[in-house]
């Protein structure tokens, strides 16, 4: 509350919540469940024993089965996937999209894969001019990373050098390697750590509003990419 | 939204069906169909027990509901502790001051809404225009609902009743050109629109779908990314929920994740799950400086000391209005308040507190078909619910008669008594032998001549023909053969 006798008012609210809470003569002890990892386990997809090996630790055969299934995750909520720069870079052009930002820890493997043989002629600025929002048809930011039962991004304020960046362009490129890819929902939570802002996104965004038809691209991006970079 | 002073006819709900056109009453039934039939498939096509999923669920938030004393000062702490203002409010009221007295601190003058039936409970865009203070709503629904003045018709799906047609109409007339009614349109435009809102706004305003006490974290879900936007665009962020949004730990948000999506929109998860707590990080130039929480009472604590406790695990995740039969029929707005259907039932009556009257015919808008029940993620027993708050209105009905010494007879469509009179023929073997054989008579009598009960019955109902007594005579027949 702004200004004085908050305290007091915190201390009437409090009472009530303790008064009603004790109203309530038997009350209802925390359900036990196992760990996130046995959970996982229990109540994923299936219950099948893929669900058993995409969540032990990672090693690098786990590590292939997650980014598979990240993949056809990630492509049943009509995202995209690339694991390679010039590929990505294509189909910017293809699209349409000439003219995007690139997070400047980002911009060397990038540049890279623009001065490839035959690669599409497209600029990127290391700066967002928030005045400009509309200039910027893509941009491309790092990723904390991301879930495979799902097929989500994980995005946070460590790794998003803009958080507009990965937000106001049609395309966002998510860039990330595949030791970053969790198992499960569960499995990511367990990993939150201490970030202010922590963003899972699950394909581009969406709305189903009008009529219950599908339309991608309401606010934030039309098209969202994963692009699979080596550690 | 508004509730009605006074007390409402007890078939309130039945005639506001009854008035509603075609096209709405089919668009509302297509919607809500579809919704229920999502809901069911990718749940039995991800779990093995999807039922005991809802189970636990439940008991986590009953558990957390419980133990709310200490809980809630616990996410109050985490909060504080990195970087967050927590504040408390006792009604829609105070609430709606602190709103603005944040706001006012801030100089703000326009702020973002992302969707959220706390503001819709307390009324927070109306209030906010009275003190000059432009407040958008971002959800392409509530947008909708904003500039045509209406109100929501569904927890999830804010327009469900409205066409393509109404919408494009509504752009139209708000200058977001020309009138198009194909969707992909319809959204373009408002996303041009509201991108200028953001980038404009001073402060950004969300709900929470959850607080974990553990970690303090606010987690928010949408499939827009408005919220995302509110929360990158602007300089502040305020966050108003309600005090049972909390859940114990973080663990038990992945239980609840799991599940929110898949019963309100049939989705694994929904686009953008948002884990928030306290401003942007050092080196992010985008987002709130500012993190305001404001947590709220509004009646809550009534509820958690009663009887009705259960009600406040509800997710409004909306799958208890997409099976409920007289939701697909009556549409959210028969429901007069900002929850609809089989949890607004419950709800509105509770939380409207001493207005209890004008809202307790809505839990007899009920056939007890116990589908809400057993499509609730956290397994609210809402048919008990309304039994209970049937019980509790016809109790405030007696009490009200008995203090005015008023004669109420008008508006019930069950005569006093016939009720009576039937219990007196089903609990006597021998009555209801000579009821069935002589039953079939009614069929052969004008509706003039018929007993009193039928004969009002009738006047809303078509009396289908008197067949008793053939399951006795199948009955009968089958033991001798």
């Amino acid at each position: 509350m702004i200004g004085g006798g908050d305290d007091a008012a915190r201390a009437r609210f409090f009472a009530r919540v303790s008064e009603a809470v004790a109203a309530r003569a038997t009350k209802r002890p925390a359900p036990e469940y196992r760990d996130a990892v046995a959970f996982a386990r229990d109540v994923a997809t299936n219950g099948t024993a893929e669900a058993v090996a995409l969540a032990v630790p990672a090693d690098a055969l786990a590590t292939e089965k997650r980014l598979a299934r990240f993949r056809e995750r990630l492509e049943s909520a009509h995202g995209r996937l690339f694991t390679d720069a010039g590929a990505l870079t294509a189909w910017l052009a293809a699209q349409g999209a000439r003219h995007g930002y690139c997070d400047p820890a980002l911009a060397s493997m990038f540049a890279a894969a623009l001065a490839l043989p035959g690669a599409p002629s497209l600029t990127f600025e290391t700066e967002l001019e928030r005045a400009r929002i509309d200039d910027y048809r893509f941009g491309v930011t790092r990723a904390a990373g991301a879930i495979a039962e799902t097929g989500t991004i994980i995005l946070d304020d460590a790794h998003t050098s803009r958080r507009l960046a990965a937000l106001a362009p049609w395309i966002h490129v998510a860039v990330f390697a595949p030791e970053q890819i969790h198992a499960h929902v569960a499995d990511a939570i367990a990993a939150l750590g201490d970030d202010p802002n922590v963003i899972w996104c699950t394909g581009p965004s969406k709305t189903a509003d009008v009529e219950g038809i599908l339309i991608e691209g309401v606010h934030g991006p039309g098209a969202q990419i994963a692009l699979i970079a080596a550690a | 939204m508004s509730t009605n002073p006074g007390p409402n006819p007890p078939d309130a709900v039945d005639r506001f069906a009854a008035a509603q056109g075609q096209e709405r009453r089919e668009a509302v039934r297509l919607g809500s169909k579809a919704g229920h039939e999502k809901r069911t498939e990718i749940l039995f096509r991800d779990y093995a027990d999807p039922d005991g999923l809802r189970r636990l669920a439940g008991a986590i938030k009953q558990h957390a509901l419980d133990h709310l004393d200490v809980y809630l000062p616990r996410a109050e702490a985490q909060l504080r502790a990195h970087g967050a203002q927590v504040h408390f409010a006792a009604d829609a009221a105070e609430a709606r001051d602190q709103v603005l007295a944040i706001l006012r601190a801030r100089g703000a003058l326009s702020v973002v809404k992302a969707k959220s039936m706390v503001t819709e409970e307390i009324e927070l865009g109306p209030f906010l225009a009275h003190h000059q203070i432009e407040s958008i709503e971002t959800d392409l629904g509530e947008f909708i609902v904003q500039i045509d003045d209406d109100h929501p018709s569904h927890i999830v799906k804010p327009i469900i009743h409205k066409n393509r047609r109404e919408i494009a109409n509504s752009l139209e007339r708000h200058g977001l050109g020309p009138y198009d009614d194909t969707p992909e349109v319809i959204t373009r435009r408002a996303r041009a629109f509201l991108r200028n809102k953001y980038l404009g706004a001073d402060a950004g305003i969300t709900g929470a779908n959850f607080v974990s006490a553990e970690s303090g974290r606010l987690v928010l879900v949408t499939n827009e990314g408005n919220s995302r936007f509110c929360l990158a665009a602007t300089g502040c962020h305020i966050a108003l929920c309600g005090i049972e949004k909390i859940v114990p730990r973080d663990r038990d948000l992945g239980v609840l994740l799991n599940m929110l999506a898949r019963s309100a929109t049939g989705q694994q998860l929904s686009v953008y799950t948002e884990f928030l707590r306290g401003p942007r990080a050092p080196q992010q130039a985008d987002g709130p400086e500012e993190m305001h929480v404001i947590f709220l009472d509004n009646g809550r604590t009534r509820v958690l000391g009663s009887e009705y406790r259960e009600i406040l695990r509800c997710i409004r995740c909306g799958a208890c209005l997409n099976v409920c039969p007289v939701y697909r029929q009556a549409s959210g707005h028969a429901y007069r308040g900002v929850y609809s259907g089989p949890v607004g039932a419950v709800l509105s009556p509770l939380l409207a507190g001493s207005e209890f009257a004008t809202l307790s015919d809505l839990p007899k808008a009920s056939s007890l078909c116990g589908a809400c029940n057993e499509v609730c993620p956290v397994d609210i027993p809402i048919p008990d619910l309304l039994l209970r708050l049937r019980d509790r209105a016809q109790r405030t009905q007696q009490e009200s008669d008995g203090a005015g010494g008023g004669d109420r007879t008008g508006g019930t469509t069950v005569p006093p008594g016939s009720m009576t009179a039937f219990a007196e023929v089903a609990t006597r073997p021998w009555a209801w032998k000579g009821a069935l054989a002589t039953g079939g008579l009614v069929n052969h009598l004008p509706q003039s001549l018929r007993p009193k009960a039928l004969r009002v019955w009738g006047q809303n109902h078509v009396q289908a023909p008197w067949r008793g007594g053939v399951f006795r005579k199948w009955l009968a027949q089958r033991r001798r053969s």
